[in-house]
């Protein structure tokens, strides 16, 4: 069923939340949706900042794609190849991103600590070390807050992740939280099935037990039960949930993406940007290559990421939308220099590299050294609060944002990481 | 209060009645465990609650806090229920209580949630809550039987098997991890699942869970803020050595099972005498490990399994069971489990995260960490008498509204918890699947068992991620977030829930020959066991107007309002 239809016999969307504006907690929302509605369709389309990460979950060897060590013991079978940034090369198995490098740039001496998966998966989503009494929120979150006023017309939830589930949006709050979906863009559950007059109705009883309980002051989940409560009722109702739809597209654009989950992640990505969302996340994982990791790598997994990731970078880039829209490729952490007695590497967080491009980030340059064997980073290395610092730049999102966590402490926006200067003109 | 419940009990029938008989025997039964409680008696008669209400309040004097007013006796019932057999009560259940005039009915509800009454719902529930604990959420795979683990976990739940010999028989398990299988032992699953790439996750794992330790870092190097060494994360590894999956086929070639085997090991250097594993240090070093206890006990090397010579000489070790019996014989079991439990009960434990007692991590209230532990070993592991120790102290029975003296008082912004009110939490998503049931009595029609619970699964993995990784790390969008809230909204669990079919819920109230009054306050109690306030009856009744006298869809649509409810889903 399409989201038009969706609703009871050709209902308007402005007549139903004529009926929604009724119920008390829940019409603040309502009403912004209203006037939304009357607003001029082409706003939708002005231009705004976004970013898209693409997670490598799992850790991928990077010193098989980025930033090879042909000769090396270390080095692996892998030979580098030219691309269309003067000077940078990657591997052989990425020809499709070789052709995009003009439009990305590489750090090659990231150095982080973290090399337990959950861990390394935390620090490089918020910049901060797991600490138990404190959770950060992620890029997703903090990207989505800032950036959420540049598109007051969106309606679907400013945070998307395709795939993984992305880390959570700590203090921020629940309703900052990720909107998990998958590669296919089904999202669950989505038809009530009773007329709007009637959910409304419905809506009204729920929003007194709500207030009632929220009153009593028990503490902070009951407020953020409500607030989601308001995003999925604006969510169930809105057109813009076509943007999840990627099986709509031609089948040549999907192909040009490939016929993978990944593929397609990256094609809702694109989708969902177009549409407002500020921040989408899409996971690709199985790079935990402990064993046999050459294979998987030439057989699998790189081309699954070259297809996908140089069909978004140039469709991006043709729409014009890659000056508005940062593009973060990383993953926990890498994968150890030595190769191990499976044939496999193993974790490794000392000297590894990180793909920024889009937005304001300079173009066609590479950050940053490791040595011969790869073990170390010879230049100035960059910590994972630099490269968030530098992405917040990259979206003109000021680093001088103070947030205050719930028990009132500031914290300040990426850990005060410093921006990476190589990556800016 | 007590007038609405007596209200509505006489138009209930069938399903709705419980076994008096039955309450009557457990009641008599838990009387006479609690026999030397008086009136006014804050612990019931029992020195360990008279330890947990001096330790707590303690830490109320220190910090400075004024606990909170007592909660309802609704909110007890309710909260009780949840948090030992994992479902809220049935309206009878609540009624029940809420008309019991003894002073001691409170342990007489306890000792009936403990009881042969309940004890199926009982080991289903902590079935479900070990089974997370043990292997996650996500399905099974090859390695991990879920309906194997689950029926062991629930008949260890249902026989009570002390606390130690729960761990010991989960550390040492051998056997067939499927049911169904000759030779079929399911507490396997525990580890059949960890054994590969030399027993990490087992080390890890074990570690973490029964002793509270962290110990995955070390596995690469020493830890740069605990104690922890690199050295004795592969100590403790070589107490799994011994240890084998072996694979069954079906003629397919399709796994079929997993046997869980002890072998002799001849160790990494060929010497079986003297078994040893290498580990390499950062630097390329390379390092030889034995096996020795965290505390720094050592044991016999020899990689042979216990046995005889022809002349009667005994030699060889069985290393998982020595580490059990370590284990079993360390301080930190029992810490690490009654952390654990309390966490349970509390929403959280003396530490954060519960399983890390390392010296680096200061427990909120260490004297009684150490304390309830000890007692628990005193009371030979008995996990229903530390349910019990901790239901009916006082911090337990306290409101979860904040008074003006404890505001300060919340571990959601990091404080250390120091229980002077009932902290909020939403309920796992195995608690409002089955409270869900109860609140709309179709636990009675409810499959029984595995096949119950398989399905159980099935609706819990839309929640789940699976990140994939060797550790089996996963995530849940069961926390409160949009794909949540849609299940609840427009999810079958909650359509079935909402059914107006015949012989339903809803028709049974709407058939019952009840005044409007009555079946909303059924709707009310049998939800969030408590009386609708004036207001949401005047909605209600808008909403039998709107429905121009469908009282059953009226009906319908309050008890899905209910039902989404954050007073619903949120444990209070």
């Amino acid at each position: 069923m399409s989201a038009t239809s969706r609703f009871i016999d050709g209902m308007s969307r402005r007549h139903f939340m004529s009926h929604v504006a009724g119920a008390a907690a829940l019409a603040a929302p309502a009403t912004a949706f209203t006037n939304s509605i009357l607003a001029n369709a082409a706003d939708l389309k002005r231009r705004h900042k976004a970013a898209i990460l693409l997670w490598m979950g799992g850790g991928p060897s990077t010193m098989d794609i980025w930033d090879l060590k042909p000769g090396a013991p270390t080095g692996g079978p892998f030979k580098p190849i030219s691309t269309s940034a003067d000077g940078i090369q990657i591997c052989e198995h990425m020809p499709l991103m070789a052709q995009q490098m003009h439009h990305m740039s590489l750090v090659r001496s990231m150095s982080t600590r973290e090399a337990d998966h959950m861990r390394g998966r935390y620090y490089m989503h918020t910049g901060y070390v797991p600490n138990p009494n404190v959770e950060h929120p992620s890029y997703g979150a903090v990207i989505a807050h800032e950036l959420a006023d540049q598109v007051p017309d969106l309606e679907i939830p400013p945070f998307v992740s395709v795939g993984s589930g992305s880390v959570g949006p700590g203090f921020l709050g629940m309703s900052w939280a990720p909107f998990v979906v998958d590669a296919n863009g089904n999202v669950r559950n989505l038809d009530m099935g009773i007329d709007p007059t009637r959910l409304s109705q419905r809506l009204e009883m729920l929003s007194a037990i709500e207030e009632k309980f929220i009153g009593e002051k028990r503490g902070n989940s009951s407020d953020d039960h409500a607030k989601v409560l308001s995003k999925t009722i604006k969510l169930m109702t809105s057109d813009q949930m076509e943007s999840f739809k990627v099986m709509k597209e031609p089948k040549d654009v999907q192909d040009r993406y490939g016929n993978t989950g990944f593929g397609r992640g990256c094609l809702m990505a694109r989708r969902l940007v177009e549409q407002g969302v500020p921040f989408v996340e899409v996971d690709l994982g199985g790079w935990d290559n402990h064993a046999d990791i050459f294979k998987t790598l030439s057989d699998t997994k790189l081309p699954e990421l070259d297809k996908a990731m140089a069909a978004l970078v140039s469709d991006l880039a043709e729409r014009g939308l890659l000056d508005d829209t940062a593009i973060i490729w990383m993953g926990e952490f890498s994968r150890t220099p030595n190769i191990n007695g499976n044939g496999g590497r193993d974790h490794w967080a000392r000297s590894w590299s990180v793909a920024v491009g889009g937005a304001g980030f300079k173009r066609g340059v590479v950050v940053g050294e490791t040595s011969s064997d790869g073990k170390e980073v010879v230049t100035e290395p960059y910590s994972a609060q630099d490269l968030m610092a530098s992405v917040l730049k990259s979206l003109d999102i000021s680093l001088e944002t103070t947030f205050t966590a719930k028990n009132g402490r500031p914290m300040k926006i990426a850990n005060a990481g410093k921006v990476i200067k190589e990556l800016f003109a | 209060m007590t007038t609405h419940v007596s209200s509505c009990r006489s138009g209930l029938t069938g399903p709705l009645r419980g076994s008096r008989l039955a309450v009557f025997v457990a009641l008599a039964a838990a009387t006479a465990a609690v026999a030397v409680a008086r009136e006014g008696d804050e612990h019931f008669g029992i020195p360990q609650v008279k330890f947990i209400n001096e330790q707590v309040a303690a830490g109320w004097a220190d910090a400075k806090l004024k606990p909170s007013e007592a909660a309802s006796d609704q909110e007890w019932c309710r909260r009780v229920h949840l948090d030992v057999i994992g479902r809220i009560p049935t309206v009878r259940e609540l009624e029940d209580f809420v008309a019991d005039s003894s002073p001691v009915k409170r342990a007489n509800l306890v000792g009936r949630l403990l009881g042969d009454d309940s004890v199926d719902e009982y080991a289903r529930n902590w079935a479900d809550v070990w089974t997370t604990v043990l292997i996650g959420r996500s399905l099974e795979n090859d390695n991990v039987n879920r309906s194997g683990m689950r029926q062991w976990l629930r008949r260890s739940f249902s026989k009570n098997v002390p606390y130690d010999r729960f761990v010991a028989d989960l550390v040492t398990a051998s056997g067939v991890n499927k049911a169904g299988e000759k030779g079929f032992n399911g507490a396997t699953n525990f580890l059949s699942g960890k054994l590969e790439e030399n027993g990490i996750q087992a080390t890890a794992k074990t570690a973490q869970i029964f002793l509270g330790l962290q110990v995955q870092c070390t596995q690469c190097h020493n830890h740069p803020f605990n104690k922890g060494k690199q050295n004795q994360f592969w100590e403790f590894n070589a107490f799994f050595r011994q240890a084998k999956a072996l694979r069954h086929f079906e003629e397919t070639r399709e796994v079929q099972a997993i046997e869980l085997v002890d072998e002799d090991w001849a160790g990494e250097g060929g010497n079986a005498a003297q078994a040893e594993l290498y580990y390499e240090l950062r630097n390329g070093q390379i390092k030889v490990a034995y096996p020795v206890f965290i505390d720094g006990t050592t044991v016999d090397a020899n990689g042979y399994l216990p046995a005889k010579l022809e002349d009667g000489t005994e030699y060889g070790v069985n290393r998982r069971q020595a580490l059990a019996q370590l284990m079993v014989d360390s301080p930190l079991m029992p810490k690490a489990a009654v952390n654990r439990i309390w966490s349970h009960f509390f929403g959280y434990g003396f530490t954060r995260p519960i399983d890390d007692l390392g010296d680096h991590n200061a427990p909120s209230h260490p004297e009684l960490l150490d304390g309830l532990g000890e007692r628990f070993r005193e009371q030979s592991f008995d996990t229903k008498e530390l349910i019990r120790w901790i239901t009916l102290s006082h911090a337990y029975s306290l409101s979860s509204r904040i008074a003006k003296g404890n505001a300060t008082d919340d571990p959601a912004v990091g404080e250390k918890p120091k229980f002077s009110h009932f902290y909020l939490r939403q309920m796992r998503p195995e608690e409002l699947y089955q409270s869900l049931l109860t609140a709309t009595e179709a636990d009675q029609a409810e499959e029984k068992g595995e096949k119950g619970a398989r399905k159980k699964d099935e609706w819990l993995s839309q929640f789940i991620i699976a990140f994939g990784t060797d550790e089996g790390d996963e995530a849940t969008t069961f926390n409160g977030s949009i794909p949540q809230v849609l299940m609840m909204f427009n999810g079958d669990l909650v359509k079935t829930a909402t059914e107006t079919g015949k012989g339903g819920f809803l028709d049974r109230v709407a058939t019952s020959g009840m005044s409007n009054a009555h079946r909303i306050d059924t709707l009310y109690a049998a939800a969030l066991a408590r009386k609708p306030t004036r207001k949401e009856i005047k909605l209600a009744n808008q909403l039998m107007v709107a429905r121009k006298g469908d009282a059953i869809s009226a009906l319908q649509d309050i008890w899905w309002a209910v039902l989404n409810s954050n007073e619903f889903i949120i444990n209070h």
